[in-house]
């Protein structure tokens, strides 16, 4: 069996089949290091559960799950599928156990999501780690910084794979083909099919290996696609983070304390419409429509050290101007829509935990919450860009991971996990910790079925 | 908008220590790599430092020095880490953290002018290794009868006293105790000034002080924080296991056992008159013959396990000087032992020297070379007891 991927998604299905016999080989396109795929920037995974359990608070029902998901994808899911997955979320937690993955205890740290989400104990990195560890020790095969860059499929059947490494490339020959190699994130091209010359300007939080290939082979074979075509999961993010594989620590969490501005030194949305935890994945994409896909978050010394502590240092200036021109922004502007925004600020009791009745009157887009005025030096700076975490759009698949073509046969060999296929259950929105839930849930499917297939044949 | 969290590009920030304080250049490595450490947090659960972390919004120096004490240097969060290298951001916490804290020995060591012997420790500490013995067994020539360093003495009580005479042995450590003592408490006190920023003399200060003491020692006793999740921690590879906490505590335990059995024995002399050398069934020998078992694997069990270690995470800077402590620890027993063993023969003297000159080395090298780390360690874990306390308690006011 040949897996292509070595995220959670791949190394699940890898385990699965080889502890049902199958041989399996696995190719990895990134260098060892930098193993993982979008899996290494993970921390948690949303999983079902009755009671208390580990590291989990309360209890978190299939009705509650199919909820919230519902109300995040505004029902571009598909309800058997998504149902199966949230019913097998159940054991994922156990499986990751027993191959090695341990949990953090529910009681340490700053944890908000510990009823529905389990922390993975040093996060998504240390998850691939244990995996990889448990796959190499009962034979499984990991051949890293490898590509498939060509498939051979004849009628919906899996035959060969080309594999590059370096310039050495061979035809890997298998009975089934697990794709679980990820989105297309990191393809700016492809990027630009939906966001045009706006796409450059996207930084990508997570690996700069989620290259779409395989997605795109076999879009081009015919197999059929689920999920946004265009959509893609993009947040406000540190306008100095790296191109890609900035992660976590990309992020600015300081947008609803104070008003951003696009380089013209106008506010363009709402800050304040909502709690920051449910606004914060908008950013991303109004972000992207500004022009030049640049915003500054402008605080004063009120909000310093409300918020979590970015990575980057902050931009500091005495004035509202020479905070300006430290932003290369035009400093009368920013004055004025600084000062406008000061005028409209109504009184009222700050809280910035709850949607509290600071807002601002006659003024357009209004701040709902939070506003206060800028005036307290130093004056505070974050420059952000829109910063992509996944894609939408996947292969469709049936509850064996099967992948799908035009009228609805499915492929006898070729399963799709994890974020290739995610679209079918999460055609868009976002739900912390479900795509390690969806990874693991049809990795060990697709596993499970491809070393079925093998031993069939 | 200039400032990078990237390393600069040569890659290796420049680590040449200055003269009595922390390098510049080590200190904003340190903030930068907290500063990133801070804004992401998935190492939380592994053990005090990232908890520790996330009370602080910047990083001082003071807060480096306490937080660097405070880490074991396992690496569980160098292996879990998506930003180590080759990633642009080179994020490597445990190294960082052994860099900042052996410029912490260097900073606090007193008196001032051998805080250099950290620079070269392996050296100092083999120094002092050679010298002990020679310095013995020369004093016994000298000084001792005619003919008695080579001689068997049996093992009647009193026999030791016949090659180096009590008050001399006496004398000698009793001094060097003195030194040592104050030395290793003036360092630890000049490290404790500076992280505690004032707590201690606030109001409740020094009652929260005391109940957090407990704490401290039991985190230290058990060596909480190699523990990992339950599984321990990563040693020689990625893989948890507890393999270095044990080993530690055989010779952390080894040590008390082998102090122990000191002590035992100056009660026996003092408070009872019986002379060394005792029985093989005396406390003293019991209980210095567990210890020097436990300071014989301990020793060998962290060498090994040093030597097999990913040297990513460590500064080899600091090689020579964790060696030649382990091996100092090994030699004290090693040469106790034999000394038990062949106390009745003719090579007693010559033993006796070997022995007390090694424990001397051990003992007038402690202020200088690894042992610190042990008073550092119980400093920065006593703060962190405290500091969790303080939150805790502000928590359940809020």
């Amino acid at each position: 069996m040949l897996v292509a991927g070595a995220g959670n998604a791949a190394l699940s299905a890898a385990i699965a089949a080889r502890e049902r016999g199958a041989s399996v080989l696995v190719l990895e396109s990134a260098p060892r290091d930098m193993r993982g795929g979008n899996s290494r920037h993970t921390r948690n995974l949303r999983c079902l559960h009755d009671g208390p359990s580990g590291p989990l608070t309360g209890s978190y029902t299939e009705d509650e799950f199919w909820q919230d998901l519902l109300k995040v994808t505004g029902g571009l899911t598909n309800e058997p599928l998504a149902r199966m997955t949230i019913r097998r979320s159940a054991t994922c937690r156990e499986w990751m156990i027993g191959h090695g993955v341990r949990f953090q205890s529910a009681l340490e740290g700053t944890l908000h999501l510990s009823r529905t989400n389990a922390f993975f104990l040093g996060g998504g990195k240390a998850v691939i780690n244990a995996y990889c560890r448990a796959a190499e020790r009962i034979g499984v095969e990991i051949e890293y910084g490898t590509e498939i860059q060509e498939l051979n499929i004849e009628d919906g059947v899996f035959r060969t794979a080309l594999a590059v490494h370096g310039d050495k490339s061979r035809e890997v020959r298998a009975r089934a083909f697990v794709a679980a190699s990820g989105g297309f994130q990191a393809n700016t091209e492809w990027l630009a099919e939906a966001w045009g010359p706006a796409a450059r300007n996207f930084i990508v939080r997570g690996t700069p290996y989620d290259q779409g290939r395989i997605l795109r082979l076999l879009i081009d074979c015919g197999f059929r696609t689920a999920g946004d075509p265009a959509g893609c999961h993009a947040i406000a993010v540190d306008a100095r983070a790296p191109r890609f594989d900035g992660g976590i620590v990309s992020r600015v969490d300081s947008i609803t304390l104070g008003i951003v501005v696009n380089q013209e030194a106008r506010r363009f949305y709402d800050e304040g419409e909502d709690l920051w935890p449910k606004r914060y994945a908008i950013w991303g994409t109004l972000i992207a429509r500004q022009p030049g896909q640049i915003a500054f978050s402008i605080f004063d010394s009120k909000s310093s050290g409300k918020f979590i502590p970015p990575a980057f240092p902050p931009v500091m200036a005495p004035t509202i101007s020479e905070l300006a021109r430290a932003l290369s922004l035009p400093p009368a502007a920013l004055e004025e829509t600084v000062a406008q925004f000061n005028a409209a600020v109504r009184p009222g009791e700050f809280d910035h935990a709850v949607l509290d009745n600071c807002s601002t009157k006659d003024l357009s887009p209004p701040k709902s919450h939070w506003a206060r005025r800028i005036d307290t030096p130093p004056f505070i700076a974050y420059p952000l860009r829109p910063g992509i975490t996944f894609t939408y759009l996947g292969v469709e698949v049936n509850e064996k991971a099967q992948v799908v073509f035009s009228g609805d046969n499915v492929s006898p060999n070729i399963y799709a996990a994890g974020e290739i296929m995610s679209g079918n259950i999460l055609g868009r929105g976002y739900l912390a910790g479900f795509g390690m839930t969806i990874g693991n849930v049809f990795g060990r499917i697709a596993g499970e079925e491809a070393a079925r297939t093998g031993n069939r044949e | 908008m200039e400032t990078n969290p990237s390393r600069d590009r040569e890659g290796a920030v420049s680590r040449e220590l200055t003269r009595n304080s922390i390098p510049i250049d080590l200190i904003r490595e340190g903030e930068r790599v907290f500063r990133l450490c801070n804004a992401c947090r998935y190492c939380e659960g592994y053990c005090a430092v990232f908890p520790a972390m996330e009370r602080r919004l910047t990083f001082t120096e003071k807060d480096l020095n306490y937080l660097a004490n405070l880490c074991h240097n396992c690496g569980e969060c160098y292996y879990a880490c998506p930003y180590a290298p080759p990633h642009e951001f080179a994020l490597n916490l445990p190294r960082t953290l052994a860099e900042i804290r052996v410029a912490t020995y260097r900073k606090y060591a007193w008196p001032g002018f051998l805080r250099d012997l950290f620079r070269r420790n392996g050296l100092a500490a083999t120094a002092a290794m050679v010298a002990g013995p020679f310095l013995f067994l020369v004093a016994m020539l000298v000084f001792g009868a005619p003919g008695t360093l080579f001689s068997a003495h049996g093992d009647r009580e009193g026999a030791f006293y016949a090659v180096l005479s009590h008050s001399a042995m006496t004398l000698t450590f009793g001094a060097a105790s003195v030194a040592v003592l104050a030395a290793l408490a003036i360092g630890m006190a000049r490290f404790w000034l500076e992280i505690d920023e004032g707590t201690c003399a606030s109001p409740n200060g020094a009652a929260l002080g005391v109940a957090a003491l407990g704490q401290a020692v039991w985190d230290t006793l058990r060596l909480r924080y190699l523990e990992g999740g339950g599984e321990g921690c990563a040693s020689s590879d990625e893989r948890a296991s507890h393999a270095r906490r044990w080993f530690h505590h055989l010779t952390f335990y080894g040590f008390l056992l082998c102090f122990a059995s000191t002590t035992v024995a100056a009660i026996y002399h003092y408070v009872f008159a019986w002379e060394a050398p005792y029985p093989f069934l005396s406390a003293p020998v019991l209980l210095g013959t567990a210890g020097g078992a436990g300071l014989l694997a301990g020793p060998v069990g962290l060498l090994w396990l040093k030597r097999n270690r990913n040297t990513e995470l460590t500064d080899p800077k600091q090689a020579g000087m964790d060696f030649a402590f382990l091996a100092l620890l090994f030699l004290t027993s090693v040469t106790g032992l034999f000394l038990l063993v062949l106390r009745e023969t003719r090579a007693m003297g010559i033993l006796l020297g070997v022995h007390l000159g090694i424990v001397m080395g051990l003992f007038v090298a402690m202020p200088y070379g690894k042992f610190v780390h042990a008073t550092y360690r119980f400093a920065a874990l006593l703060r962190n007891a405290m500091e969790k306390r303080r939150s805790s308690s502000e928590a359940g006011k809020g």
